[in-house]
Formats: structure tokens, sequence, C-alpha cells
């Protein structure tokens, strides 16, 4: 555990690519094989289930310490991390020897995965013996996985080249082999630095190739006639394998997501063995419904007849990857389309369906016929180079996502929270409001968007303007107006406001504009039938 | 029974005895418990502090400045108030300072640590009616590591960067902290090292008092274009990003200071490296002097003010906060 916690504290002390890399490589090569899984497990963005909540952890830690309640949410704000604040309240006395280290790989199997099956008693006696054999670090490290939060400051990227460089086998290829599901062990560890892979994980899909924002005009990529444009939908991005008699449906994030989708399942037996399809999981019927249909259907446990009935999904597929077990991602994207639309011909399955392509003669054509995207429930545009290769991972230059303007409003700063992380120790989170009837009413959280400087500045006004606290949060005079972008708006009764926006992010501080100016909640209503 | 310190613009004052406690304006007389620069400011028409400190004071408010200086322990009467000087640990002729007037004693602890530190005296606890601590680490989170582990870590760190050709640049309080630092790491190496103006004249007056530490040289000293790859430098934080740090070529910063225990706090200043070591009384230490004081009510200053006498009240203790212009103060 303790080389993992080193490993953890280098990663997020550099900023450096070259370091974070060589910080990795130089674990996995001196790990046993079981802590080298564990770790590249979770290197890789892998997550186990929270086995407690952070509550629990700090009701924990108030019983360890005998302090006040209060005191703790004190301490919190110095912190900023819930995760850290536990383990700088009970980490070992100074005067207390340190206890024998035990590997990380036995830290997961002995200690950490069997609290699942225990009471919440047996939980509590458990971490309190956990805590004092470890050092702050350590603890820091282990409440971070027991509480679902574990990350790491350096992306899954990195450590797939980190592996690739120490099993001396090139990266695209180490991508794919740690690409899916698969369990921790030291077998698996070994498997992966083989210099050929002895066999193929028949469920496995391959890397995603994502696609870049166009940022200039679509003119600067050429003649037209070198792409194609298909509709940027608003679902979830997936591939559909199909092979050894079965299919698995795997999100980009490497979720297997297969028994949510039955009526893609069913279209799936009519394909033929060895083949993989790229595409979007969409909520429709006859046409594609909004992303708030397919939440709808992902947000239940219990899939029932009703919710098969009311969010019905299809697979919008636009690329086919394997075709009789044979990897065609060097094929040129023309080839590709016309075997793809060719394999879905001959499967006829009304849930799976192609993305079609969208004509356009020109580029001034393409840009008139991409502003219908927002009444057709679509993004934008996609334009991909006819000639290319399916890639691996973001590479610039072959896939281009188009996207229409989000929606933006003007909208007032009411609360403040502290961030996570980095940013632990400034107020980085927002709360924003929309007048209604001469009051605010919350309509978005947002955080990304300003840089370090504006940050700064507003955590310094924060501070010196803060109404009244409530634990961590700070409510503020309202007075601040910033102008915000979202990708999607819906109605929600959930909502206060009665609306509930999608990735709102800060485009703006808008010092110019007086709070009163701030949009009102019936525009932003606006919105909603403005998309309808 | 009046209160024999309160609190005025200009810091605390003490109207039995006719002087204020290290005062950020003018005053008549001033009592100084340290002479870091947020507790001796210039300007007062006379001071009086320990023997350790004098030199100090003087070098700072220049020669003209009236600066008296008094043994540890020593009765000096002022006005209608008796006064002496008691051993905080803090800095080298750090002390808190004991008044005794109309059948009360107040102890005001200005800075203070109980950490071991071979630079300066320890603390001594002082029994008096009225406590007045700091609190600029009081909440439970801060609690301190044995400094001779920092040292180590200080050592395996500056080792490690030898290893790898850079420099190893830390930043520190350049009186005090810096001096400990030295002096801690006299017990690991002889290896010299490179100091700051600003750390080499505070140096050599702790030299003069007889405190031993690892040699020094001063950066200013040295030929221009020399390569400091594996090389310790000692500096005041005032010098960091500054172009007086670019002359050191590929280095990797550190800080030591009590902040570096939250790791937030270390990366939002940008620090490779955050050690442990403060020159004051962590969260532990506060209550165990407090408690040892046995002083009826407590008065807090300097820091987390609020918090700590909220939590001595609910420990059922007299306990209030002392407004004092200290808060906010870049206390490392
Ligand atoms: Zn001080
Ligand atoms: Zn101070």
């Amino acid at each position: 555990m303790k080389a993992f916690a080193r490993l953890y504290e280098e990663l997020d002390r550099t900023t450096s690519t070259n370091a974070k890399v060589a910080a990795m490589a130089a674990y996995f090569r001196s790990a046993p094989a079981g802590d080298a899984a564990w770790a590249l497990f979770f290197l890789t963005q892998r997550k186990i289930k929270r086995l407690l909540p952070t509550r629990v952890l700090w009701e924990l830690t108030l019983e360890m310490t005998g302090m006040p309640g209060w005191l703790l949410e004190h301490c919190y704000a110095a912190v900023g991390d819930g995760a850290e604040l536990v383990a700088l309240l009970v980490d070992r006395p100074v005067d207390r020897p340190p206890a024998e280290d035990l590997s990380l790989e036995r830290w997961m199997e002995e200690r950490v995965l069997p609290l699942k099956d225990m009471d919440l008693a047996a939980q509590a006696r458990a971490m309190r013996e956990y805590w004092s054999d470890l050092e702050t670090l350590e603890i820091l490290v282990l409440n971070k996985i027991i509480t679902g939060e574990f990350r790491v400051g350096a992306s899954a990227t990195l450590a797939i080249r980190a592996l690739a460089q120490v099993a001396g086998v090139p990266q695209p290829i180490m991508a794919h082999r740690v690409m899916g599901d698969w369990p921790p062990s030291a077998g698996f560890f070994q498997h992966l630095l083989a210099p050929e892979p002895e066999h193929r994980l028949d469920s496995h899909p391959y890397p995603f190739f994502l696609a870049s924002p166009l940022e200039e005009d679509p003119a600067s990529l050429g003649a037209r006639a070198e792409w194609m444009a298909e509709w940027k939908w608003d679902g979830i991005r997936a591939q559909l394998v199909r092979r050894g008699g079965a299919t698995y449906v795997w999100s980009r994030g490497e979720e297997l997501v297969t028994e949510r989708f039955p009526e893609v399942i069913a279209g799936a037996t009519h394909l033929p063995e060895g083949t993989v399809l790229d595409g979007e999981l969409l909520a429709f019927r006859d046409q594609v419904l909004p992303f708030a249909v397919l939440q709808k259907r992902i947000g239940r446990q219990k899939l029932t007849p009703s919710i098969l009935a009311d969010a019905p999904v299809a697979f919008m597929a636009y690329d086919v990857l394997e075709e009789g077990g044979e990897d065609l991602r060097e094929r040129p994207l023309s080839e590709r389309r016309a075997r793809l639309e060719a394999l879905l011909a001959r499967a006829a399955a009304p849930a799976l369906r192609a993305s079609p392509v969208v004509e356009g003669s020109g580029w001034p054509d393409l840009a008139r016929v991409r502003e219908e995207a927002r009444a057709r429930n679509v993004e934008g545009l996609m334009l991909k180079r006819l000639s290319s290769p399916y890639r691996t991972g973001r590479r610039r230059g072959d896939w281009w996502k188009w996207k229409i303007a989000p929606y933006t409003i003007d909208a007032v700063l009411i609360y403040a929270h502290p961030g996570h992380g980095r940013r632990a120790t400034l107020f980085t989170d927002y709360t924003f409001a929309v007048w209604d009837q001469g009051e605010l009413v919350p309509v978005a959280k947002a955080y990304s968007g300003l840089s370090d400087a504006e940050i700064a500045e507003l955590d310094a006004w924060v501070r010196r303007h803060t109404r009244e606290r409530f634990g961590p949060t700070r409510a503020v005079e309202p007075v601040q107006v910033f102008e915000l972008a979202f990708e999607g708006i819906a109605a929600s009764t959930r909502h206060r406001g009665g609306v509930a926006v999608r990735f709102p992010r800060i485009l703006r501080w808008r010092k110019d504009k007086p709070a009163a100016e701030a949009d009102t909640l019936d525009s932003v209503k606006a919105l909603l039938t403005a998309r309808a | 029974m009046d209160d024999l310190v309160v609190s005025t613009p200009v810091g605390l004052f003490c109207p039995a005895g006719g002087f204020h406690i290290d005062p950020w304006g003018p005053a008549e007389r001033a009592v100084v418990t340290h002479v870091h620069a947020d507790h001796a400011r210039p300007g007062s028409a006379a001071y009086l502090c320990t023997e350790a400190s004098a030199p100090f004071l003087r070098r700072r408010m220049g020669e003209a400045a009236v600066v008296q200086g008094t043994a540890y322990g020593e009765r000096v009467r002022l006005g209608g108030a008796v006064v002496s000087f008691h051993p905080a640990g803090h800095v080298l002729g750090s002390a808190q300072i004991r008044i005794e007037a109309a059948g009360q004693v107040w102890v005001i602890s200005g800075d203070y640590k109980r950490a071991p530190d071979p630079t300066c005296p320890p603390f001594e606890p002082v029994r008096g009616d009225v406590f007045v601590t700091e609190a600029t680490f009081a909440l439970p989170i801060y609690r301190w590591p044995e400094p001779d582990a920092v040292a180590r870590e200080v050592m395996a760190w500056w080792e490690r960067n030898r290893q790898a050709h850079v420099a190893s640049l830390l930043f520190c309080y350049a009186m005090g902290k810096a001096q400990r630092l030295l002096a801690e790491l006299a017990r690991l190496t002889d290896r010299p090292v490179l100091v700051h103006g600003a750390v080499a004249e505070v140096s050599e007056l702790y030299r003069q008092q007889g405190v031993s530490m690892l040699a020094t040289t001063r950066v200013a000293e040295l030929p221009a274009r020399r390569s400091y790859a594996g090389e310790l430098v000692l500096a005041p934080l005032s010098a960091g990003g500054t172009p007086w740090v670019r002359r050191f070529g590929e280095r990797e910063i550190a800080l030591a200071s009590g902040w570096m225990r939250v790791r937030g706090t270390r990366r939002r200043k940008g620090y490779d490296r955050g050690f442990v070591l403060s020159d004051h009384a962590d969260w532990p230490a506060l209550l165990r002097t407090i408690e040892e004081t046995g002083a009826g009510r407590v008065l807090v200053t300097h820091g987390y003010t609020e918090e700590l006498a909220r939590f001595l009240r609910e420990g059922g203790r007299d306990a209030g906060v002392l407004a004092t212009h200290f808060e906010g103060e870049a206390d490392v």
C-alpha cells in the first residue's frame, strides 16, 4: 500500500506528463503483478462500487475524535476534500510505530472488498483498525477507494502509455488489451505484458475514435466531396460486439450496458458472427426522441414493460470495425460505410439503423442543413474524412464535430461551494439563479469555464460578500452576473424553476451587467418551446 | 475587576502598566513578544524585549531606537504592573509576557510552540488567571509530525534531487524557521547549504548567540554562472517567483510550513513539495498548554480564534476572542 500511496502522491505532485508516465512505468516494473493489476485498474479510471458513503466515515471520525460536528465542518472548509479531512483527523498518533506494510492486492482482497458483506458495526470496527495501521497519505487513498471517489492526477491514456513502454508493445495495442471488463489479478497483468496476445477476449470492444470540435470554417477542411456528413446524435456512444454467439454492448465509459437494451440485443441476433459496430444508443420511435427520454430509461433499476414502451431504444450505427472476425479499422471509411449499409440491410432489424448520410452539395448548403439540428433533437453535424481509417482516441484531423451554438442565458450567482482536489480551498462551484416575479430561482450549477485568475478573484469576493453559511456553502449577495451556456434544456418537476439544463458551463463573467438585467425564468422557458 | 489588558486601535494595551504589547502603531512603550515583523513594528518610542531578541530588534529598528533587553524570568516594574518574560519556544528570543497588577496575573502567549527546537529554549507553562493564547493552527487537522522525522524527509528530498542533478530550493521564514532547519539538518549531514541574504543575516545573529547550525554560504557571494545542481538553497518566501530564483536552473521548490499539512494548500501555492514544520503550537499542544496554565479565563487572538474559543466554551471554560490586527498575516 505504501508504494501505491507514493505513486498517487507523485502523480498528484507533478504536472509533467513525462514524469507521470515515468512514475507509473517505474511502479509497473517494480510492483508485484497482483498490485500492478489493481493499480492499473484504478489508473485506467475503473472504480469499485462505493462500499461506504463519506458521511459514514465522517460519523466514525466524530465518534473517534469526540469533536463536535461544527468543528468538523470548519475543518472541511480548510481542507476541501472529505477523504483527506478524515485522514488528517484520524491518522496515526505520532508516538505509534507504523504497522507492517501490506500489499495493495492484499489490502483490496482481504480488507477492502470484504467490507461489502459486513453490517455497519463491523464496517466501523474494520475502518478503525485499518486507519490505525496506516499513514496519512495511505488513509487518504484508502478512504477514496472505499467511497468510490478514487481518482488520480493522470489520464488512462498516460497509464496505457506507461504500460506499453514496460511491455514493449505499441500503444494502440496496449489500449486495446486493457479495454473492457477484466479482473484485476496477477494473471491478467502478466497476460497484458505478453509480447503477442495469446488470445483475444470475445467480449472486448475496440478503443473508441473520438471527434474533435470544429472551431474554424469547414471550408478549411478542403473539398466537400472528400467528407461525409452525419448528424451528431445526442445519445450514448456505444460499440455493439457480436462474437461467440453472444452480444455485448459497451458504452464509451467502457461499461458493459448490454442488459439495459434488450431490443438492441434482439436485433443483434440477426447480425453475422464476428461483427463489431460503432454507433449511438438513442431513444427512438419513428424519429429520435429527446435525451431526457433516454435518461428515463437509464435511470431505472428495473426495466418494466411500461418503461420499454415509453422509452424505446435503437442503435444508430455509423461504422463497422469488424466483419467476419476481420479487423476493418485500417480500411477507408468509404469502404466501411458501404459494408455497414449492406450488413444492416441483410440484418433488417428495426432496432439497428444506419445513421443517415446528410446530403448537401457544398459547405454553405451543409451549414443551412445544420440549422435544423435543434428541431431534430441532434447536436449538430459530424464531418468524417472518407479516406480515413478508424483511429484510436482523440486524434485531430479526420473526425470533426460541428456543433450548433449552445443555449445561453445571463444568470446571477447566489451560492458558492468549495471545490475539490486542486481547487479544494477555493470556492469554485457555483449555483446560479434567474428572476421570477422579483425572486431569484436557482436554475443551474456550474463550475468550469473561469480562468484561474477569475476563480481567485471570485473566491475573494465570495469571502467578503457572504450573507449566510450552510456548512461549507456560502449564500452570497446576488450581484454578480455570468453568461452560462448549456447543451440542452428540459422541463423538470424536480427542479424549483421547472426546468433542467444539461452540461451548463460559464462562458464569461458579465461584470458590465447589473443583476437586475439578468434573464427571467420566462425567457429561459422560452428556450424550451423553441426546442419543441 | 478591570481587565489587565484591553484591545485598542494600535494593539493590546495594559492600562495599569501604561504599555502596549506587540503594537502595530506607534506607542509610548512597546513590550515585544518576539521579533517577527507582525509583532515587532517600528515607530514606538521605547521597546522592552528579551535579551536574546534585543540584537534583532536593534538591527531592525536602527541604532537610534531605544531597546531594552531583559533576562527570562526577571521582573521589571512598569507603572503599576510587574512584567516578566518567559520562554515561548517559537523562535530565538521569543517570550510569553506575564503581567501582574491589582492582584491579577495575565499571561500573553505571543506565538509559541511545544515541539522541540534546537535553536531556542523550550516553552515554559506559566500559571495565571487569564491566558491570552494564539490560535494560528487551532483546528484539529493540524497535528505536527516529529521535527526530526521532517528533517529526514528534507534530507531524502535533497538527496534525490542531488542524484537527479537539480537544485533544491526550500522556502521558509527567514527568521527562526531557516535556522531551525539548519540546526536540525546539522544532525544529519555536514554538507554546507546556500542561503539568501535575508537568511544569512539572521543566521549570523543566531551564531553570535551560540546556536550551532550547518555551515552556510550566501548565494550572492558565489561566482556568476555557477551550476547549482545538487545544492540545497534556503530562501525567504518573498524571493519566490522573483528573477532571483532563475539562476538555479533546473530545480524543485518546496515550502516548510505548518500549512503544508493540507495537500490543497501546497498545490494551490504551486510547490513541488511541502514539509510540515511549524513554529506554532498544533491543536493538541494548544489544548494541553491552556490546561497547564491553570487559567480560569482564556482569550484567543491570531488565527482560528472563533473556533478555539467556541470549542473551549463548549468544554465549560470561560473563553472569548480578543480582536487583534494579526489576522490574515502570512504566518508560516
Ligand atoms: Zn511569530
Ligand atoms: Zn505571529
